[in-house]
């Protein structure tokens, strides 16, 4: 077998070392009934060549993003990330250590981690990032539970203008801690009354701008009447490539705020893995899920940087540890910080305004198009358009067919919200061309009609 | 003054009905250095028992027992933003909290200097 | 006879080599000291070229950033350099044994990046129309039958991010089904020597963790775990093999008196590295197991992530798996999206545990180590994972002290810190001296059930003349230590790039971010 070093000689000669006659005496201690004496039912080992021809098969199955006119968004999106990116993080120094607990020998790994805690502060506006967690909806579900530290209270108010996803996560993660959540209904316009939802027995409440639906949230309101009622107000964005044109959360007034950073750096990989991001006001630090990195000196003086406050993570705090998270978004993170390395402030920004640009100009053609209505007045790289009438998952399906990938339809992630089976969002980025969107236009001019 | 001692590693020092509470020197010397102190905040009741403070070195975390039952009414800030006191003079300006005596008899649960040191010889 | 290599020295000269040689940067030759990007880059510096269209009216209403971001960029050559000498700073797998015990730092085969990188795999958004994504949704059902099949469980729940995520999941799902069977239970037992995410899972379900404690031998006695039984436990959380290295000889009996008292046993996977080909879980009366792929299954670790935790669970817990999840019916899988369709096959998802479909990313990696390994490769790895262990053990017995005797273990060997009494060495400083030896040292400190822990795991990636270097260079060292060479240890490490660094330091007083400098003022300027 090509990843097993030793040879059977090399076995027999270490058996014979450790003193026994088999190899199954050192399995003595499972109990028999468990013992597995035949092969399990599965394939016999295979050469490379053969797994890759298995794999490619699989995946020839599916339609790759880059081969159609591509609009789904709805929380992960597709950019193009630079080629250098895949080269640094698959650096075998970075690729195979392990989570930097010795901080002699992976300095690498944690110097990185302190840009991307300072990248992630600065766009944010916030004091300190955390060095990720799972995936932005992970993310929000922690934000949830900090606040309820922080707070000393259970209730969570959550926005209808939420990511569906975030907001089940949310959900599952309160009925299973035994808190509680108000919950508003979908909202793709930014009209919901949230302010009068926020009272003193409230701990949290959650809103993303630009929200699912697209429409971009003013948030200062809401933190002013949060502040007054003793509430925090936590700031979610799916898409973080939007922070390079919209006001970060942070100079809202947000006291956390969490996304998703997968835009940057990372492929959409059905989903995953993705990269949490996770911020919040020095006052809070101590109440903050997830690792941390920081600056120190060595014995020569010399600076270098270690993970550190871990007395609030699971591995030392145990049951009264702050999350039960423990590895992070790790490599996800490194990508996302080189790629934001090679942006800087000039890169990021245009590329906030090329996928500006991409929406404004989809949403001019497809909102002439009759029996379509543009449901957003201010939005960044993504929309929400309403079918009139139309069930927009077929709608989807049949442009699928037709090889372009439309968009979201509402209610196939929301399916237990009203009036939103014809809602269909859509996503533009600096990948689209003017072709594709005409293709796009045309062919739901034709399906529609 | 009369000062006794927990098996917990607290001392408590009662001057009238005033008992002064922080962590021993054995204590400190088995946390290693002193980072971060979270003290409560004055006017808490603390139950005999009860978790009153909670004090962390690099690698540890430990919560600090009301070693009696009282008031919370004075708190050591100084400790907030100078942690390393605790290593320092433990049983001295690095007291954790001052709070009112609600039962003298719980005194009785603890231990006097020559005992406390005799208990810390036997671990 | 013709002169053109003008006489250059090949030979090095002794006067040049001194204990100590300081140069002009502070670099090392290889070793080049890296500043920080925001103390090189600048704000108007790229290295990605973007056009940006003029020919729009934006519609960001009253929305639009007005402060700078302050982010400073590089062009790619810098960037290149930077990460390129910040990767150089890191140990890895790929540069020698990694014995961390508990962790499993395992070869990580290169086919399984490249597969996926395939972009019928990394090129598909999770909420593509299902016909367009046929494979991807083949490729998570061929990876749940495989850990279906070497679990010996009834079904699978993909979607945990990670195995914390996972033991979260697993929980859910046993308080779901206690909150089906119309009970609320306040009480989940752990053992002493378990990984803190047990406990810290427990506690964020609102359990209140009672401990075990761990017999002489390291393991659990049925009936410390029989006495803390009552109607109040939930579950009982389990390590197998456990962090000491050692199976649980009585799972059996724990996993039935747990059954008969109405709760649950969780296993905690991250060992199942140890018996893959060799054991059924679903054998041994587990009710939940997550299994990391990223340590059984070489999925690789990345500096601290990202990892993956699918859940297999028992017939009756099943049902209350989270969406999305793959619906197995004989030969057929079935995506099951929302909790609608799950109602429609009898079950009753407790919720959903992240935004998407999990880590399919980690899924082919994991699924394409199964298939080069095959049931017969998948057995071998896991038997030459613990000989490789048991051989370091009776490497060092006689030198270092073994806290539950000379005894078989599986994947890891634990050793304690006796072994160091009076030579003024401790578990760290011996940890720390390995470094310089050019090992990363093994876990230290953990478990919690022995003093000065040194917990290694060597997996089945070494080569037999790499242990016996490991053994040797151990021995080594502990002869130095019993020699009182104490500075060897407590100095060390004396050659990583960087010393020994002042923890208390960082903790008292946390710098999480680069702040720009003030600006020197115009008076300390004059």
């Amino acid at each position: 077998m090509r990843y097993l070093p030793l040879s059977d000689q090399d076995r027999a000669d270490m058996l014979a070392r450790i003193g026994i006659g088999s190899i199954d005496d050192l399995f003595a201690d499972i109990p028999e009934a468990a013992r597995l004496t035949a092969p399990m039912d599965l394939p016999r080992r295979k050469s490379e060549l053969e797994v890759e021809r298995h794999l490619s098969r699989l995946a020839a199955q599916n339609v790759p993003a880059s081969s159609v006119p591509f609009f789904i968004g709805g929380g992960a999106y597709k950019h193009h990330v630079p080629a250098t990116v895949d080269h640094l993080i698959q650096r075998s120094e970075f690729l195979t250590s392990y989570t930097p607990y010795q901080p002699e020998i992976t300095q690498g790994t944690l110097q990185a981690l302190f840009e991307f805690q300072t990248q992630i502060a600065n766009l944010t506006a916030m004091d300190v990032a955390n060095a990720s967690m799972y995936d932005g909806s992970t993310a929000a579900a922690e934000a949830v539970l900090m606040a309820h530290r922080v707070t000393k209270r259970n209730k969570a108010v959550i926005s209808g203008g939420l990511h569906p996803h975030y907001r089940a996560v949310i959900r599952t993660m309160s009925e299973l801690a035994d808190d509680t959540f108000d919950i508003l209904p979908a909202d793709p316009t930014g009209a919901e009354d949230i302010l009068s939802r926020i009272d003193n027995e409230t701990s949290c409440v959650v809103v993303q701008s630009p929200s699912f639906f697209g429409q971009l949230i003013d948030l200062k309101p809401i933190a002013e009447k949060a502040h007054e009622c003793g509430v925090l107000l936590i700031a979610v964005f799916t898409e973080v490539v939007s922070l390079g044109l919209i006001e970060p959360a942070g100079t809202q007034g947000a006291d956390i705020v969490v996304g998703e950073g997968q835009s940057l750096g990372n492929p959409l990989t059905f989903g995953g893995p993705y990269v949490g991001l996770f911020a919040t006001r020095q006052k809070y630090i101590r109440q903050m899920p997830g690792r941390l990195c920081g600056e120190t000196v060595d014995a020569d003086g010399k600076r270098g940087f270690v993970l550190t406050l871990s007395t609030r993570e699971q591995h030392i705090r145990r049951e009264k540890a702050t999350s039960n998270i423990c590895t992070n978004a790790g490599l996800c993170q490194l990508a996302f910080t080189i790629h934001m390395t090679l942006l800087g402030q000039t890169g990021f920004e245009q590329l906030a305004m090329a996928n500006h640009a991409a929406a404004v100009k989809l949403a001019g053609m497809l909102e002439g198009i009759d029996g379509v209505e543009l449901l957003n007045e201010t939005f960044f790289n993504e929309f929400t358009l309403r079918l009139k009438g139309k069930d927009a998952e077929a709608i989807v399906d049949t442009l699928a067919d037709k090889g372009i990938m439309a968009g979201v339809p509402v209610k196939r992630i929301d399916p237990v919200s009203k009036d939103v089976e014809d809602l269909l969002v859509v996503a533009a980025t600096e990948i689209n061309t003017d072709e594709d969107r005409a293709a796009y236009a045309a062919a739901l001019k034709e399906v529609l009609a | 003054m009369t000062t006794y001692y927990s098996k917990d590693h607290e001392w408590v020092a009662v001057e009238g009905d005033v008992a002064t509470i922080g962590i021993t020197d054995f204590a400190q010397s088995q946390l290693g250095d002193v980072v971060f102190v979270e003290l409560p905040d004055v006017g808490k009741t603390l139950a005999q028992g009860d978790e009153a403070a909670v004090v962390e070195s690099v690698k540890a975390a430990s919560e600090v027992y009301a070693p009696i039952s009282g008031d919370v009414t004075e708190a050591n800030d100084a400790l907030v933003d100078a942690p390393a006191k605790v290593n320092e003079d433990p049983e001295g300006a690095a007291w954790f909290v001052k709070m009112t005596v609600s039962d003298k008899a719980e005194l009785e649960d603890l231990m006097d200097e020559a005992a406390y040191k005799a208990f810390v010889e036997s671990l | 006879m013709s002169m053109n290599n003008q006489g250059r020295p090949s030979t090095p000269n002794e006067a040049g080599m001194v204990a100590e040689h300081k140069t002009f940067t502070g670099n090392k030759a290889l070793q080049i000291e890296e500043p920080l990007i925001f103390e090189t880059g600048r704000n108007d510096v790229t290295g990605v070229d973007i056009d940006v269209p003029l020919d729009f009216k934006p519609r960001l209403g009253s929305h639009r950033r007005e402060a700078p971001i302050d982010l400073p960029g590089l062009s790619e050559p810098e960037a290149m350099r930077h990460y390129v000498r910040l990767s150089q700073k890191n140990y890895a797998i790929d540069m020698g044994l990694y014995p961390l015990g508990s962790c499993t730092m395992k070869h990580n085969p290169r086919l399984n990046e490249k597969m996926a990188r395939l972009p019928g795999f990394a090129d598909v958004h999770p909420l593509q129309p299902l016909s367009t994504v046929k494979g991807a949704v083949e490729l998570i059902a061929q990876l749940g039958r495989w850990l279906l099949v070497t679990t010996g469980m009834a079904s699978v729940a993909m979607s945990p991010k990670a195995g914390a995520h996972g033991e979260l999941c697993g929980m859910m799902a046993i308080k779901a089904a206690l909150k089906a069977r119309g009970e609320s239970r306040s009480k989940v037992l752990v053992p002493e020597s378990a990984h803190g995410t047990n406990p810290a899972t427990a506690a964020l379900l609102g359990y209140k963790v009672v401990t075990i404690p761990a017999r002489e031998d390291g393991t659990v006695d049925p009936a410390s775990v029989r006495e803390l039984l009552d109607d109040q436990v939930a579950a009982i959380m389990l390590t197998n093999p456990n962090t000491c290295g050692l199976f649980e000889r009585d799972i059996k009996e724990i996993a039935d008196a747990v059954h008969e008292a109405g709760a649950y046993f969780y296993c905690d996977g991250a060992n199942f590295n140890a018996i893959v080909g060799k054991a059924k879980p679903g054998e041994l009366g587990v009710d939940a197991m997550h299994i990391n792929l990223h340590k059984t299954f070489s999925t690789p670790h990345g500096g601290g992530g990202p990892g993956a935790g699918p859940v297999v669970l028992s017939d009756k817990l099943a049902p209350f798996a989270p969406v999305p999840y793959v619906r197995f019916e004989g030969e057929t899988a079935e995506f099951i999206e929302t909790r609608a369709e799950a109602k429609e096959h009898g079950d009753t998802p407790f919720g959903r545990m992240t935004a998407f479909h999990g880590q399919m990313g980690m899924f082919i990696r994991a699924l394409s180590f199964m298939l080069s390994h095959g049931c017969d490769g998948l057995k071998q790895a896991s038997e030459d994972a613990v000989l490789n262990a048991n051989y370091i053990r009776v490497g060092l017995a006689d030198l270092m002290s073994l806290p539950f005797g000379n005894r078989p273990n599986m994947h890891e060997v634990l050793f304690d810190d006796s072994f160091l009494k009076d030579t003024g060495v401790t578990t760290l400083d011996f940890a720390k001296a390995m470094i310089d030896e050019g090992y990363h040292p093994m876990t230290m400190y953990f478990p919690l059930v022995v003093h000065g822990a040194l917990l290694i795991e060597p997996t089945e990636s070494e080569s037999l003349a790499s242990l016996d270097l490991f053994i040797a260079t151990l021995r080594d060292l502990v002869m130095s230590a019993k020699k009182g060479e104490t500075e060897r240890f407590t100095g060390a490490p004396y050659h990583s790039p960087r010393r020994r660094l002042d923890e208390t330091a960082a903790a008292r007083k946390p710098i999480l971010k680069w702040v720009r400098p003030e600006p020197a003022s115009v008076e300390a300027a004059e």
